[in-house]
């Protein structure tokens, strides 16, 4: 990208590798909401559809060795929005695909992304599928309309990563984002990144590679 | 209607040509609207989508006017807005409201009888006698609002003194008004309703909410929904609401129902309602292809005001969809529920009609407001834009809180307000770009540079309130102010664009920092805007509103310390609302208003130049006022390169 990129590892071994990650998913869902969490720690209870899309980055540690930079596209979930999609996961090393567990259409339109994912985005997309807005359920449990049997059931199914989250709480944000970095080619990212060149159009391609070997399920995260 | 947008460049062309030597806005400056988006007809724009816009023909300068008849459901930019210099020309202000009377019959052909025009005008007259000269009312009327006598000598003295920057030794804004009569109580021009308005504005923008499942609060939602002091409502040829700004499709359905009546009564009868006035409100309506929209005002707003505002929800309409996809729609199914693919967008409509109800001065003039800098500093900035400028840039936009800092374009394409309006209004009225903690990538339609195809706009926004050690990435929490924020944005015609665009990003804010840029802008926006005492020490004038008209750009100082707080400002903004009226409407050749109020004495001033209006407080006399009328004009004559941006960076 010709994003500054910070190229290849650090002084003493450290790794350090650089992501596309996209969300898509319904309007109202919660994915600004998810990525302004994991990005700010911030929340706002009242929250503007988003217009476009919103490009944001955010820096992970997985551990003393190890930094995983996200380069985050937050799409608009809004029909009228639904062609440029392919734009913003046709590079994506990674896609969070959210749904509203008090919605259950959002769990279908849900659905549909993770098929067009399939379908259409690179062949070794990590998708993750996070069921939000968890703390309304915590609050009056008769608002859930997604068993999370059923979403779990269909996430292994389908190759998922699976999530309950909450924005507001920050219940699990953190996690669903770790356990996808951890799920990341990271060796290989981050040896590339050392001698790719930055600044091509289009960008490094960093999705790729083979399915990293060392990627551990995440904390509290199915392990697919 | 494909070649709309021709169709009232046609009505006003001939009107428009001759006095644009006068202003220089020949000249290919920034806001210089005049040519671009006009010479396109309908039949160059046909274009795929996601093609680059064609470059557009140079405009005819002269057209016979009967060339081509004005179609219906046209078009266009406010005319001030696209042709300031339009007014400027005492000689076609009484063309002015025939051209409103043709442009504006969207369906109307130009042969309306007028006889049945006779019975808009009396809608008009019965509301208020003080608007006699607006549109709807013909030429004729305007006369018997205020007699002038010496109307003609005093043009004629304007003309000669005023055509030219004021001689420092001449007091022409004096003189010119001592050949006026002046009226005893002019403020009935101010609407009687103007202090309720003051009250009920602190209201107004509260949410009224959802008719409940029983129907039983209906009656308390309809009382809080009829205390509003303005209403829009947008909705189909065939009745399907679209946008309101206040209540729910329950609650006001009704009221849809019986406006589609009374607006398609009067379009089956070929002579298209344009306003009427009940219930102490102004009715006025404007009809645009497949869209009616209303608006509903107690603010003493003239019909042209307002139908002005309402092209300028269209305007977003159009942005959101383009012409072409919106007029696709309808005609594959005339009862399409356009609320679909305008889902989400009712913030930015909400943010257009609140500007609107608060009073912009900005809306009122057509024009932009510039961030105050040295020319060498505006230069600097300039010239580092058209350093870093990147290959498939078509505008570049660096805009401090909502006033513009600088322009990047190309010499053939200049930016229309209109557009930039919507713009803003996107950026620092809607919470969602500026509040979403990142950079944007959006793809919108600029209608007013071309209304069939789509751009994409690449934003990114930052603090000046605080240095952040963080690079220009960073951005202030997202309930941060809007005054102290800082976008830049760049627009282009290619999809995928954005990391080009974000290259130049990161290029121009490293240069500007480097070169100190980045500290003259933002010390500037915190200085923010200079009170009246510090412009013209010791004036009596409290407020004023300054438009260059050839440079389609304004200047204003502080609103602190007279007008504080919504209900002031609004105040304000309804003496700016009359004043500007009085000198745009009337087709008597009026060039300085002077009004004498309770509250406040104000003058309005008009040259092919400029416009200028000033307020002051209720005891000032009337030459007080003409003397802080010229001194102002003086300062503008001295700093005039560094509170417009005159030309900008061009490519
Ligand atoms: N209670 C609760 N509300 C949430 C949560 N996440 C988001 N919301 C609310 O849901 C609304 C929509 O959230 P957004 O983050 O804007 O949804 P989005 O998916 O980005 O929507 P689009 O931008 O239109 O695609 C906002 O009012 C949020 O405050 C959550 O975890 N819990
Ligand atoms: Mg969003």
């Amino acid at each position: 990208m010709a994003a500054r990129m910070q190229q290849g590892g650090r002084p003493g071994g450290a790794r350090f590798a650089q992501f596309k990650l996209v969300l898509l998913g319904e309007s109202a869902v919660g994915k600004s909401s998810l990525v302004l969490r994991f990005v700010k720690d911030q929340f706002d209870d009242y929250r503007e559809s988003t217009i476009g899309a919103a490009f944001l980055t955010q820096t992970i540690a997985l551990d003393d060795q190890t930094t995983v930079k996200f380069e985050i596209w937050d799409t608009a979930g809004q029909e009228r929005y639904k062609s440029l999609a392919p734009m913003y996961y046709r590079n994506a090393n990674c896609a969070v695909v959210v749904y509203d567990i008090t919605q259950a259409s959002s769990l279908d339109k849900a659905k549909s992304w993770v098929k067009e994912l399939q379908r259409q985005a690179n062949e070794n997309i990590i998708i993750a599928l996070a069921g939000n807005k968890a703390d309304l359920v915590a609050e009056q449990p008769d608002k859930r309309a997604v068993q999370t049997a059923d979403a779990e059931a269909y996430a292994r199914e389908s190759n998922l990563l699976f999530f309950e989250t909450s924005a507001k709480t920050a219940e699990n944000v953190k996690e669903l984002f770790t356990a996808i970095a951890k799920k990341l080619p990271i060796e290989q990212a981050s040896q590339r990144g050392m001698r790719g060149p930055a600044g091509r159009p289009g960008g490094v391609d960093l999705g790729n590679r083979q399915e990293a070997g060392g990627a551990a399920g995440g904390p509290g995260g199915c392990n697919c | 209607m494909p070649d709309d947008s021709s169709a009232d460049h046609e009505a006003t062309q001939p009107f428009g040509v001759a006095p644009r030597t006068t202003d220089g806005s020949e000249q290919p400056e920034v806001g210089n609207k005049v040519g671009d988006g006009d010479g396109a007809d309908g039949d160059d724009m046909e274009q795929s989508r996601e093609l680059p816009p064609p470059p557009l023909p140079p405009r005819p300068s002269l057209h016979v006017p009967s060339s081509r008849p004005p179609a219906s459901g046209s078009f266009r930019l406010s005319k001030r807005t696209s042709r300031p210099q339009l007014l400027s020309q005492p000689t076609t202000a009484l063309s002015v409201a025939d051209v409103h009377t043709q442009g504006r019959g969207e369906n109307a052909t130009a042969t309306s009888s007028s006889a049945s025009r006779a019975v808009s005008r009396k809608h008009s007259a019965s509301h208020s006698g003080r608007f006699l000269g607006n549109s709807d009312s013909g030429g004729e009327d305007s006369a018997s609002v205020i007699s002038y006598a010496p109307t003609l000598d005093a043009r004629l003295d304007g003309e000669s003194l005023l055509g030219d920057v004021p001689a420092e030794a001449t007091t022409p804004a004096w003189r010119a008004l001592s050949a006026q009569i002046e009226r005893d109580n002019p403020f009935e021009t101010v609407p009687p309703e103007s202090d309720v308005a003051t009250l009920q504005i602190q209201h107004e923008f509260d949410e009224i909410g959802s008719v409940d499942a029983h129907g039983s609060n209906e009656e308390t939602l309809l009382e809080a929904w009829k205390t509003k002091l303005k209403h829009f409502f947008i909705l189909s040829a065939s009745g399907k609401p679209i946008y309101s700004r206040h209540g729910d499709d329950q609650l006001i359905s009704n009221y849809i129902g019986i406006a589609q009546t009374i607006i398609s009564f009067y379009q089956g009868a070929d002579d298209p309602l344009r306003g009427f006035t009940a219930g102490g409100a102004r009715f006025v309506m404007l009809s645009k292809g497949p869209l009616n929209l209303v608006a509903v005002s107690r603010l003493g707003e003239s019909d042209a005001q307002l139908r002005t505002q309402l092209e300028s929800l269209y305007m977003q309409i159009l942005s959101t969809l383009t012409l072409p996809s919106m007029e696709k729609m309808f005609s594959n199914r005339p009862s399409t529920d356009l609320r679909r693919p305008l889902q989400g967008t009712d913030v930015l409509l909400d943010g257009l009609a609140d500007g609107f109800t608060r009073g912009s001065p900005s809306t009122l003039l057509s024009a932009l407001e510039c961030l105050r800098l040295r020319k060498t500093h505006r230069r600097a900035i300039n010239d580092t834009l058209l350093r870093v400028r990147s290959p498939n840039l078509l505008y570049g936009l660096i805009v401090a809180a909502g006033r513009l800092v600088s322009v990047v374009r190309p010499k053939k394409h200049s930016l229309h307000p209109g557009d930039l309006h919507l713009i803003f209004n996107m950026l620092f009225e809607a919470g969602s770009v500026r509040a979403g903690g990142g950079e944007n990538w959006i793809p919108l339609c600029l209608p007013g540079f071309n209304n069939t195809g789509y751009l994409y706009m690449y934003v990114s926004f930052f603090s000046t309130s605080e240095r952040d050690g963080s690079g220009p990435h960073e951005r202030p929490a997202a309930t941060g102010g809007k005054d102290d924020e800082l976008a830049i944005v760049l627009i282009s015609a290619q999809k995928e664009g954005f990391y080009e665009l974000r290259k130049m990003r990161d290029d121009l804010v490293e240069q500007l920092e480097n070169n100190g840029s980045m500290d003259v802008i933002k010390s500037a926006i915190r200085k923010g805007h200079a009170s009246c005492s510090d412009i013209v020490p010791g004036t009596v004038l409290r407020h004023f509103l300054y438009k260059s008209r050839g440079n389609v750009q304004f200047t204003m100082p502080s609103f602190e310390p007279y007008f504080h707080g919504l209900g002031h400002r609004r105040k304000l903004m309804s003496l700016y609302q009359t004043l500007h009226e009085s000198i745009h409407s009337r087709t008597a050749h009026l060039k300085v208003q002077h009004c004498v109020g309770r509250d406040a004495t104000a003058l309005a001033w008009e040259t092919p130049l400029f416009e200028l209006y000033c307020v002051a407080g209720p005891q000032a006399t009337r030459a007080s006022l003409a003397q802080g009328a010229n001194r102002i004009v003086q300062w503008i004559r001295r700093e005039e390169e560094r509170v417009f941006i005159i030309g900008g960076a061009v490519f």
